[in-house]
């Protein structure tokens, strides 16, 4: 007898390069049950995997697109989505998704993701929130709470972390949402409808790092982390993205906060292509 | 015009829109940029142009997001140029390296201006011409062509756009304010499609393609996104699949082809002219609007009874340093006038190991060098 558990894994198999397993990640990590939500919801959408280009920055969510048998794109610290950009804009059929961490997104990569979000690029940003910069061994991040520690905040936190989608919103995003890894069925409808969806969709994933954050943090087990998801989330769709801030022991709000209509940076090209008598490649 | 929206004909424009006009010819169909005295020009007139052509322009939130998405854009199979200054250039530098490492065809021009830092923004200078070589991290090689004049920064960008197909590299075009600025006459003839070099395509089956497997010439064919080939390319230290190998053996096998594939390649990349060099007791080495500059010098040495001559470097990097090494042989003395304190001078005093004497002769930027200045350099090695 077939469970659907092993078909659920044929599929996600598929879209794996099963020959560079193992993977990097430590045991109780988040970014792997993400990267299953991603092929799930490509399986979903029914889309060609051949048209689907993936790009990743640096940091341990930087190295999904390397395990993903599509083509994809491993590239510096923070440029994905310029990087993205360029992909998009020379081949607009291309399904674009950048899947990359938080520092990478929204420190160093922090003016890439408001203006691709201001320019309605059409993509589909995953970014991994894992609180803390986990390839270099746990420093502190945009997105630490105030009061965690972390390598380089021995004593706790004392900066304002961003509210991502709040941010991302403000930006231009015209599709945002934020889901902890326990949410996997949400999320990975989310990520459904943000890749069908032109413009510029941002979906933030809440992800356990036990190894690093968590252990700094009294949540030494991936499942401790889960349990915290499971005790302080409240969904609340169509939530005002002021109101999402993450606290060091709050609750975290989750739920698709955005889903708007807006022109994308193509379809302005095109019209002005229209204005000017100019052509398409 | 020509039907196709590329230019023909003979105009009267600046080295910027020349550079602009080059790149088109070349078959450039996506420039992203961020707006810059004195590469400036090249942007507007890319925006202007592009719509017209079939092409994407955009201007980015910074340099490295343009360098990054001229990277993005030859994956997907397109042309792609970026153009900026000093301070831009500085920018670019971490994901130029990164074009060289994922092998991407792309140009980058530096319209040099004078620094360290802001500098003199509307001056020229050519103090980047060692940070074209060396300056983001590793060890590579890369290609940097150098114009002198409106007419040759048009001819050069097509041959950049050439040689970064062909090698799979970025080429830079390295010019200056003096010829970005510059108008003069420029001709552009009709290019026919086999004067434009196209990257090598993978003619195996997905299953069987390795990215990063090269032939003899040491050029891996290239996939582009959305064809069906499934690749992985990565910024790590990869194998032929292009799979991160973090091992000695792996990154010595990587960097010395990526190294060798210009090393081993240079004769077919290097150019440079020469006047007068048969018989020189005495060769100016110089580039870009320097090379004209001396060009009068040596008329003027010549006229007084000097055996001078010039050697005008077309490419800079790689370093034409065989030719220097012949010339050592039998000339007395090289003079490097340029527009910095002394860097491709450093490369002509190696080349030339004391055989022949170098002179540099410097200027900081902000203007150009005098022909008396570099004349009475040649008069004092002949001496």
């Amino acid at each position: 007898m077939t469970s659907n558990v092993s078909v659920e894994q044929n599929i996600i198999n598929g879209f794996l390069r099963l020959d560079r397993m193992p993977h990097i990640w430590c045991a109780g990590c988040g970014i792997g049950s993400a990267v299953g939500c991603l092929i799930k919801a490509i399986h979903r959408d029914g889309l060609d995997p051949d048209k689907i280009a993936v790009v990743s920055g640096i940091g341990c969510s930087g190295r999904a697109a390397g395990y993903l048998r599509l083509d994809s794109f491993h590239t510096t610290h923070g440029r994905a989505l310029p990087f993205a950009t360029g992909l998009k804009l020379g081949n607009p059929e291309l399904n674009v998704v950048v899947f990359s961490g938080d520092g990478d997104l929204v420190a160093i990569g922090g003016n890439h993701l408001i203006h691709t979000a201001r320019r309605n690029m059409d993509m589909t940003v995953i970014c991994i929130n894992n609180f803390n910069y986990g390839m270099t061994g746990g420093q502190l991040g945009p997105t630490t709470p105030v009061d965690a520690r972390s390598t380089t905040s021995p004593y706790g936190n004392i900066e304002t972390p961003f509210n991502i989608p709040y941010l991302a919103a403000a930006s231009g995003a015209t599709y945002v949402a934020r889901w902890t890894v326990l949410h996997a069925r949400q999320l990975e409808r989310s990520i459904a409808e943000a890749m069908i969806k032109p413009g510029f969709s941002f979906i933030e994933v809440i992800s356990p790092c036990p190894a690093l954050y968590g252990r700094m943090n009294k949540q030494p087990q991936g499942l401790d982390t889960m349990h915290e998801y499971q005790e302080r989330s409240i969904v609340r769709d169509g939530a005002d993205t002021r109101d999402v801030d993450i606290t060091f022991d709050g609750p975290i709000v989750v739920g698709k906060f955005i889903d708007i209509e807006r022109p994308t940076f193509w379809d302005h090209y095109r019209q002005l292509l229209d204005r000017v008598g100019g052509k398409e490649n | 015009m020509s039907e196709d929206g590329v230019l023909c004909g003979t105009f009267f424009m600046n080295g910027d829109v020349a550079c602009a006009e080059g790149a088109i010819s070349a078959g450039c169909r996506f420039f992203a940029g961020y707006p810059i005295t004195p590469a400036t020009e090249v942007a507007e007139r890319m925006s202007e142009r592009l719509p017209h052509v079939g092409g994407i322009y955009i201007q980015m939130e910074d340099e490295i997001a343009s360098m990054n998405a001229i990277l993005g854009a030859s994956w997907a199979g397109m042309k792609a140029m970026t153009a900026t200054s000093g301070p831009g250039f500085s920018l670019m530098m971490e994901n130029l390296g990164l074009g060289v490492m994922l092998e991407t065809p792309c140009v980058v021009v530096n319209i040099q201006r004078a620094g360290p830092s802001t500098g003199l923004p509307t001056l020229p200078a050519h103090a980047d011409m060692m940070q074209a070589r060396w300056g983001s991290h590793g060890s590579y090689e890369i290609i940097a062509l150098v114009p002198s004049s409106p007419q040759e920064i048009f001819d050069l960008t097509i041959t950049a756009f050439n040689l970064s197909e062909i090698y799979r590299v970025p080429v830079l075009v390295m010019s200056d304010e003096a010829v970005g600025h510059m108008s003069e006459k420029v001709v552009i003839s009709s290019i026919s499609p086999e004067e434009l070099s196209n990257r090598r395509r993978p003619t195996v089956a997905p299953e069987q393609y390795l990215p990063y497997k090269a032939d003899g010439d040491l050029v891996p064919p290239m996939a582009i996104a959305g064809e069906g080939y499934r690749f992985h390319v990565t910024g790590l230290t990869h194998d032929e699949k292009g799979y991160p190998a973090m091992t000695a053996e792996a990154q010595d096998k990587l960097v010395r082809r990526l190294v060798d594939k210009i090393r081993l390649n240079r004769r077919d990349i290097i150019r440079y002219d020469e006047v007068d060099v048969e018989d020189a007791e005495v060769v100016v080495c110089a580039y870009g609007i320097t090379a004209r500059i001396a060009r009068l010098a040596v008329q003027q040495a010549r006229d007084s009874g000097i055996r001078a001559g010039l050697l005008r470097l077309i490419t800079v990097w790689p370093f034409a340093e065989e030719r220097i090494m012949e010339l050592a042989q039998r000339v007395k003395a090289f003079v490097v006038p340029e527009l910095n304190y002394g860097q491709i001078v450093l490369e002509v005093e190696r080349c030339a190991a004391g055989r022949a004497t170098t002179l540099l002769v410097p200027h900081m930027g902000g203007s150009v060098h005098l022909p008396e200045t570099i004349l009475k350099a040649i008069k004092e090695v002949v001496q």
